[in-house]
């Protein structure tokens, strides 16, 4: 076992998977967001749904790309760095990670082809049908990405059989609560991000003086929306925290930052954690309500980390601190959805340029919150890949050396850092154009098997109209 | 229910091989030729078509991992250096579709990506089933070639042969669906290229004949596999005439041909290993739970169906291609 080679794969897994996880998170909220304009065009009639819907598409469309470009590092990264952990939990990983590609791919790839090139060939309701069911694949994923993770987190229905896990009960695996308390708590998070990208691009719109009535209503319905999801959020949230603190005691205390045995406990709002000493420098705590947190009572005894064997502590500081971040983020999030919801009913949103500026900059903070909140859950699991099975030490292929890895490793950082900055920057560019009017019909190649190509068609219409 | 995964993998590998290969191939020939006027054609015969080509590569890879765990583990890892490249030239390629028509000044980068990775991509296939029929060092159910391993003389031929083959899919495609220069010259590409395999084939041939490669004791065992080779020298004689006499539409079906029947060839002189005298199908195979919860869902209704909407997608766009856009 090369521990340089671990080290170098944990890296890479965590890097490309960061950088997935942004995609999905941004699509799957937008699609909902697509879904919701396109009712309300068809109900009302009012052409800035219309031009709105345009508008959003085609960053749809370039996100979808960079999704499914970055996710397909993903089907591979696991045989090629975890040879180990796919031969074993292959049985059941792989059948969840398939199912996640075949209804992908049928009811993205597919409805999304109509959503591009089908506006003027079918019925109005079927196009609102198709873009419902772009919104329904993209939570299809979401699910059974949720479902494997959360068999990760929280092995259940399986046997162990000549070193292989065998699934016995695929209800137990599909259904287990584990995975309903953390796939909405995945959904909300990610129509949370859409609810306040399309909110703050609303604003930036506003401060700019451009498409005032679209932009308010992308605002209005952005805060208005987190100011729904937000509370719902945060109960979602402590839920996934009581299954931690039932079924993943050694990563609760980290998050909690909890060394020792206490009743009551108390609960660490802010400190450094240092694991060296078993204790918290500069440590700032609530008496009893670490208790009220954990068990809903106020003298219920709660587990410290020095309790469990060393050997199964996961890193404290990492979760510690990126669970301190993730709930920050929420925080503010709440507290702006309310204030712009409240604005908004007074009908003053859009003179207030100090709240327009914090909305706009509040972008990053569901993205941020999204990737926090992975990174609690998952260096939080170590030292498992298959918490209590599985070593992530031991779920590595075995004859992996240092450096391979690191070779791939910068191979990887390259090409992603390259393309994503290309990625970014395009978007970028849409974003800053802003709405315009329907273009032109689509250029010569249009077939409906192409979820990448969208945001291109408008500009290729014009570049090849100036060849 | 094994036979039925291995079935759904075959179709799904033969599937990629022929769509991908000659979208891949149209990269190797994209790079070949400085004509903007050609470079554009070519990229309306496959910007439409290639997304979902890539497709089959991920289901291939999903149903590997779920229906045969141990080949996905023992492969992957395996072939770790080179499918790092492949991928990474499969993104460029990818975004190279994307961003090429929003870039002006940096238009080449993406054009070189574009023909760089698809060339990537086509040798690191060739050469990994080449690896695979010369036979990888395997121990206790476990790779133990090291890092190059997979590297032989024999590997690199195969992946330059598929290079050749690729192109020689990608060129009948542009014959297939594209009129004028590009479909000229094509036509004057085709002989070359065909001649290119041809000569790699004899070289294979030989090679395996002179290493006594293992496989080749199929022959002898199983001389029904004589049928295959049959079945593609009547493809190659019908490409020539067809090229010949200029009937657009044939050669890509004989170049399919003579791909499918190579496929038939591998897959029947591997039969029943799944990876050359390691490891059986039946034994690389998920438990039966695995492959029932898979079959009951995706097995039995959505694989289907993404075979009707390739089908579907393929209509829509059939036809040749219009060399000037639509404005």
């Amino acid at each position: 076992m090369d521990m340089t080679a671990l080290f170098l794969s944990r890296i890479q897994f965590a890097s490309t998977i960061t950088f997935h996880i942004i995609f999905p998170t941004f699509t799957i909220g937008l699609a909902a967001w697509l879904t919701v304009l396109e009712a309300l065009h068809l109900s009302t009639g009012r052409a800035a749904y219309r031009a709105l819907f345009d508008f959003w598409l085609k960053i749809f469309g370039m996100a979808f790309g960079l999704g499914v470009v970055s996710g397909i590092v993903m089907a591979f990264q696991f045989g090629m760095n975890w040879s180990v952990l796919s031969r074993m939990s292959g049985p059941i990983q792989g059948p969840l990670l398939s199912y996640e590609t075949f209804t992908a791919f049928m009811l993205e790839a597919t409805f999304f082809g109509v959503l591009i090139f089908g506006r003027s060939r079918v019925a109005p309701w079927f196009y609102l049908f198709s873009t419902g069911m772009v919104a329904l694949g993209t939570t299809f994923s979401a699910f059974w990405i949720m479902v494997n993770n959360s068999w990760m987190q929280v092995p259940v229905g399986y046997a162990l059989e000549n070193g292989i896990y065998v699934p016995t009960d695929w209800t137990a695996i599909n259904l287990s609560p584990v995975v309903w308390v953390r796939f909405p708590h995945m959904l909300l998070a990610a129509y949370l991000t859409g609810a306040f990208c399309v909110a703050a691009t609303g604003a930036w719109y506003l401060l700019r003086g451009r498409f005032i009535t679209e932009a308010n209503i992308m605002l209005r319905m952005g805060l208005c929306l987190a100011a729904v999801l937000m509370p719902i959020q945060l109960f979602v949230g402590h839920l996934a925290g009581d299954y931690v603190h039932d079924h993943q005691p050694e990563k609760f205390a980290a998050i909690e930052g909890r060394w020792h045995d206490e009743q009551p406990a108390s609960e660490v709002v802010v400190a450094i954690p240092d694991e060296a000493s078993a204790s918290n420098k500069y440590a700032i705590s609530i008496p009893v309500l670490g208790s009220v947190i954990g068990s809903m009572s106020l003298d219920s005894k709660e587990v410290g980390l020095t309790s469990f064997p060393r050997e199964n502590w996961p890193p404290v500081l990492i979760p510690f601190f990126t669970f301190r971040i993730m709930v920050g983020c929420g925080l503010i999030m709440l507290t702006l959805a309310f204030i712009g919801s409240y604005l908004s009913l007074t009908r003053r949103i859009g003179r207030n340029r100090l709240f327009l500026w914090a909305t706009f900059l509040s972008f990053p903070l569901p993205f941020i919150a999204t990737w926090t909140g992975w990174f609690t859950a998952e260096v939080g699991r170590q030292p498992w890949a298959i918490y209590g099975l599985l070593r992530t030490a031991d779920a590595m292929t075995p004859f992996l050396t240092a450096r391979t890895a690191a070779i791939s490793l910068v191979i990887f950082a390259l090409v992603y850092t390259f393309i994503f900055s290309f990625g970014i920057f395009y978007i970028y560019r849409l974003m800053r154009t802003g709405l315009v009017p329907p273009m032109v019909t689509p250029a010569f190649a249009a077939v409906p098997n192409r979820p990448l190509s969208l945001a291109g068609e408008g500009e290729r219409v014009l570049a090849e109209a100036g060849e | 229910m094994v036979t039925f995964w291995v079935s759904l993998l075959a179709i799904s590998i033969l599937l990629y091989v022929l769509l991908d290969g000659f979208d891949l191939g149209i990269g190797i020939l994209f790079g070949l030729t400085r004509d903007q006027a050609r470079r554009h054609a070519m990229w309306g015969a496959v910007a439409p078509i290639w997304d979902g080509n890539e497709t089959w590569l991920v289901v291939t890879a999903v149903i590997l991992w779920g229906a045969f765990p141990a080949v996905y583990a023992l492969l992957l890892s395996a072939f770790y250096l080179p499918l790092v490249l492949m991928l990474c030239g499969l993104i460029l390629r990818g975004v190279a579709f994307e961003f090429r028509y929003k870039a002006e000044r940096i238009r080449w980068i993406w054009d070189f990506g574009f023909f760089a990775g698809s060339l990537v991509a086509t040798f690191i296939q060739g050469m990994t089933v080449g690896a695979l029929v010369e036979g990888l060092p395997v121990t206790n159910g476990q790779y133990s070639g090291g890092e190059f391993g997979w590297f032989s003389p024999f590997a690199v031929l195969c992946g330059i042969g598929l290079c050749f083959g690729y192109t020689l899919l990608g060129a009948c495609w542009l014959i297939k669906k594209c009129e004028g220069d590009v479909k000229a010259a094509a036509y004057r590409q085709v002989p070359y290229l065909a001649i290119g395999l041809l000569v790699f084939l004899v070289a294979v041939f030989s090679f395996a004949l002179a290493e006594n490669l293992q496989i080749m004791h199929r022959w002898v065992e199983r001389p029904y596999l004589f049928i295959f080779p049959a079945i593609a020298a009547l493809a190659a004689i019908v490409l020539a005439v067809s090229v010949e006499r200029h009937r657009d539409g044939l050669p890509f079906y004989m170049v399919a041909l003579i791909f499918l029947s190579a496929f038939g060839t591998l897959a029947i002189s591997f039969w029943p290993y799944m990876i050359p005298y390691v490891m059986t199908v039946e034994e690389a195979a998920a438990p039966h739970s695995s492959l029932a919860f898979m079959f009951w869902g995706e097995g039995l209704f959505v694989y289907p169906l993404m075979l009707i909407y390739t089908v579907v997608s393929y209509r829509v766009f059939r036809g040749k291609v219009r060399e000037t856009p639509v404005h």
